[in-house]
């Protein structure tokens, strides 16, 4: 006997080397998996921080403006209303030829007024506005700069590329330079991308709208998702009696978590748009088809994690003479919460970043205004990078990365939101 | 305990009126004697169980068992492993329904009803039988809601003092109060599996049940919190009717015994008596 189990610990020694060395490797190959994700994943986001980071600075030049009467056309002790028709435009336009005036000619003229963003006259006119006693005065402004003069300044544009093949002229250059060494240009946070919808010109370009869009298309997801995705998992789970029925139901739930999307792109045309008769381009019928997509995954998580719950925690409830259906949201769904909240966030960023069944229903369109609800046409995060990147103008490369950098960041806020929620629910 | 339950050999038509009755898991065909020891029929029962069968799928759990459990009893059953007492026991609340392979075929009467009957309502039969099962199973929530949860449902406390009075008495009855009363607000899992047992026990108690089933108690317990523990039974004999399954001979004991039950094998019940099992 003894001497028995003496040949066993030796053949177990030996073996345990062999055993060790495999488990090693395997750490070693499970190490390399995991950093080549990483230097994949960091350069990727990288590259995206690196192309879009500029795009929340932006360039104002300190331009002197003479409110002359004559030119805004208005008197001094005007109306609100004469104040707002007046020529911003061209005092703008009349301002920047008394800094340069050796710009002659219509072409050089044309490309003088280039330096500033036609927005500028807008902010004129508010700033006007709210200080009607400027009339007449002349005094030193920040206005923004053109998305092109903005790339000059922020060094994004070399001399060195041939006149022709640039957008900024070498004469638009020297009078940029120019303003730099007189300390009349400055470098500021853009807070337009924040607050302003999109625009034909990069510098006025903002997300409000598309982030607006963005919310309330999933705040119709997940009011329709949630609770009938949950509640369907409850009743799969719970209550449906196991037959060919439900073998088929759940059958077709899987099938459907695997449709490409823009299948549910061309259902909400035809069906919600077409039939019903729902308006285009808006966050209502976006959210519908984005909670049918939705919706699968959440009715499989939560079928998981009710299938997950043990079953001696029903049959205590049960015993006490709970009914089925206190045992189920007293009991089961309390402990099965943190993994179908994980499914539904899940589920939710999935929808947060389709683009896809979105063009399909029209809320590709330019849209400037912010929608104020569900039915006002808009467009929504992961569209306007698609528009967004679809633009030649260079101004909009980085605000495409920008966008990029803000959706990835909600989908950050999200997961996190998921880790917090099932760390929460455990506790319990 | 004064009620005891040991199989018999066919003592007039006791529980084992087949000679393939206690289940049978292992086919000792030679095996024919079982052994009830009490009577397995009295008047007027609480609960009664006629020819009752039980199969999950095609395997019979238990065989036409027959057996009358009377009103304040303590009846008391033993067997070796996986001869069907978790079974029968669950077959007196329905606790079985939750199972779908789980066919039940006899009649259980509950006061001369039919607990099997079409218009049967489990959840307030479940309210009426109570039970403590094998595993401790709080629930993953604070102490005070596992003992709270029952008579809340139920709508049996009018005001939080009485709930909290409700608790509290469960808990001191299933001598765990002094242990926990700090901790009401802890989780229930967070017990020790003997305390876990106790509160459960609290639990059931609380909603004051007719009748209570007790699937091994004291099998996670110390001798001192078993001691407790058949205290209890003993007391809570004076209101309720208690169905045990045991391992202990001392609670099984047959002492003025008054009701049987019957379960394995004469041979393998012999042996396990005895302690000559395994
Ligand atoms: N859910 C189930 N599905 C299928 N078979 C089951 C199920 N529960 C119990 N059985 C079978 O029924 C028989 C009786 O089981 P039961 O749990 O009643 O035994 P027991 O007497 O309580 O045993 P123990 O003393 O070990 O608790 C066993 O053979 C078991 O395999
Ligand atoms: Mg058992």
């Amino acid at each position: 006997m003894s001497k028995e189990s003496f040949t066993n610990t030796a053949a177990i020694q030996a073996s345990l080397k062999k055993r060790y060395a495999r488990e090693k490797r395997f750490q070693w190959y499970g190490r390399l998996a995991v950093l080549t994700g990483f230097v994949f994943l960091f350069i990727l986001l990288a590259d995206i921080v690196g192309k879009g980071a500029p795009a929340f600075t932006q360039q104002y030049i300190k331009v002197t403006v003479e409110f002359d009467p004559d030119r805004l056309g208005v008197e001094p002790g005007a109306s609100d209303e004469e104040l707002r028709k007046a020529d911003y435009l061209g005092v703008v336009k009349s301002s920047l030829r008394a800094m340069f005036p050796e710009a002659s000619g219509r072409q050089e003229k044309r490309q003088l007024y280039r330096l500033i963003s036609i927005g500028a006259e807008y902010d004129l006119r508010d700033y006007v506005l709210d200080n009607p006693e400027l009339i007449g005065q002349t005094l030193d402004i920040w206005l923004l700069a053109h998305a092109e003069a903005g790339a000059y300044l922020k060094g994004q544009i070399s001399r060195k590329i041939p006149e022709g093949d640039r957008r900024v002229k070498d004469i638009q250059m020297q009078w940029l330079d120019t303003l730099r060494e007189q300390g009349r240009t400055e470098s500021r946070f853009n807070t337009l991308f924040f607050t302003e919808g999109d625009s034909r010109e990069p510098e006025l370009a903002g997300i409000k709208a598309a982030l607006y869009g963005s919310f309330f298309t999933l705040l119709v997801t997940f009011l329709l998702a949630f609770p009938i995705g949950v509640f369907a998992a409850v009743y799969l789970e719970e209550f449906a009696p196991r037959n060919r029925l439900t073998d088929l139901i759940e059958i077709n739930i899987n099938n459907l978590a695997a449709v490409p999307s823009i299948v549910f792109g061309l259902l909400g045309l035809a069906v919600f748009i077409n039939f019903f008769e729902l308006p285009r381009s808006a966050p209502l019928v976006g959210g519908i088809v984005l909670s049918l997509m939705t919706l699968p995954t959440i009715i499989i998580t939560s079928r998981a994690s009710i299938q997950s719950v043990s079953p001696s925690i029903r049959e205590a409830a049960l015993g006490v003479g709970a009914s089925p259906l206190q045992t189920v949201f007293h009991h089961v769904l309390p402990v099965a919460m943190p993994g179908i909240l994980t499914g539904s966030i899940i589920g939710m960023a999935q929808a947060l970043g389709e683009s896809a069944p979105l063009l399909m229903i029209g809320m590709v369109a330019f849209i400037m205004d912010v929608p104020g609800g569900v039915t006002d046409p808009s467009t929504v995060l992961p569209v306007q990078i698609f528009l967004w990147a679809d633009s030649p103008e260079r101004g909009f490369t980085e605000k495409t990365s920008a966008a990029i950098m803000v959706l990835m960041g909600f989908l950050i806020v999200m997961n996190a939101l998921a880790i917090y929620l099932r760390r929460r629910f455990e506790l319990k | 305990m004064n009620s005891i339950a040991v199989t018999a050999d066919g003592i007039g038509e006791a529980g084992a009126s087949s000679p393939e009755a206690g289940l049978d898991i292992h086919d000792h065909s030679d095996v024919k004697d079982y052994e009830t020891v009490g009577e397995p029929f009295v008047e007027d029962p609480k609960m009664s169980a006629r020819n009752v069968n039980v199969y999950y799928a095609d395997k019979q759990a238990i065989m036409d068992v027959s057996l009358d459990i009377g009103k304040n009893e303590v009846i008391a059953m033993i067997g070796p492993s996986g001869c069907g007492k978790s079974t029968f026991l669950r077959t007196l609340n329905r606790m079985n329904d939750i199972i779908p392979i789980c066919r039940v075929e006899g009649n259980i009467n509950l006061e001369d009803q039919d607990i099997y009957r079409g218009d049967q309502d489990t959840v307030l039969l479940r309210a009426r039988v109570g039970m403590v099962f094998q595993k401790p199973n709080p629930f993953p929530k604070s102490i005070y809601e596992n003992v709270a949860y029952g008579p809340r449902i139920h709508g049996l406390a009018h005001s939080k003092a009485e709930l909290d009075e409700i608790v509290e008495k469960s808990l001191r009855r299933a001598s765990l109060f002094d242990e926990v009363k700090d901790a009401l607000d802890k989780p229930g899992t967070g017990l020790s599996g003997g305390q876990q047992q106790r509160l459960c026990i609290a639990r059931a108690i609380a909603v004051s049940p007719e009748v209570i089933l007790m699937d091994e108690p004291c099998s996670a317990l110390d001798p001192i919190a078993t001691a407790r523990i058949e205290e209890l039974i003993d007391e809570l004999k004076e209101r309720y009717t208690i169905a045990i399954v045991t391992h202990s001979m001392q609670q099984a004991e047959v002492g003025d015994t008054k009701e049987v039950f019957t379960m394995p094998k004469h041979e393998l019940t012999e042996n396990y008596i005895t302690g000559r099992f395994g």
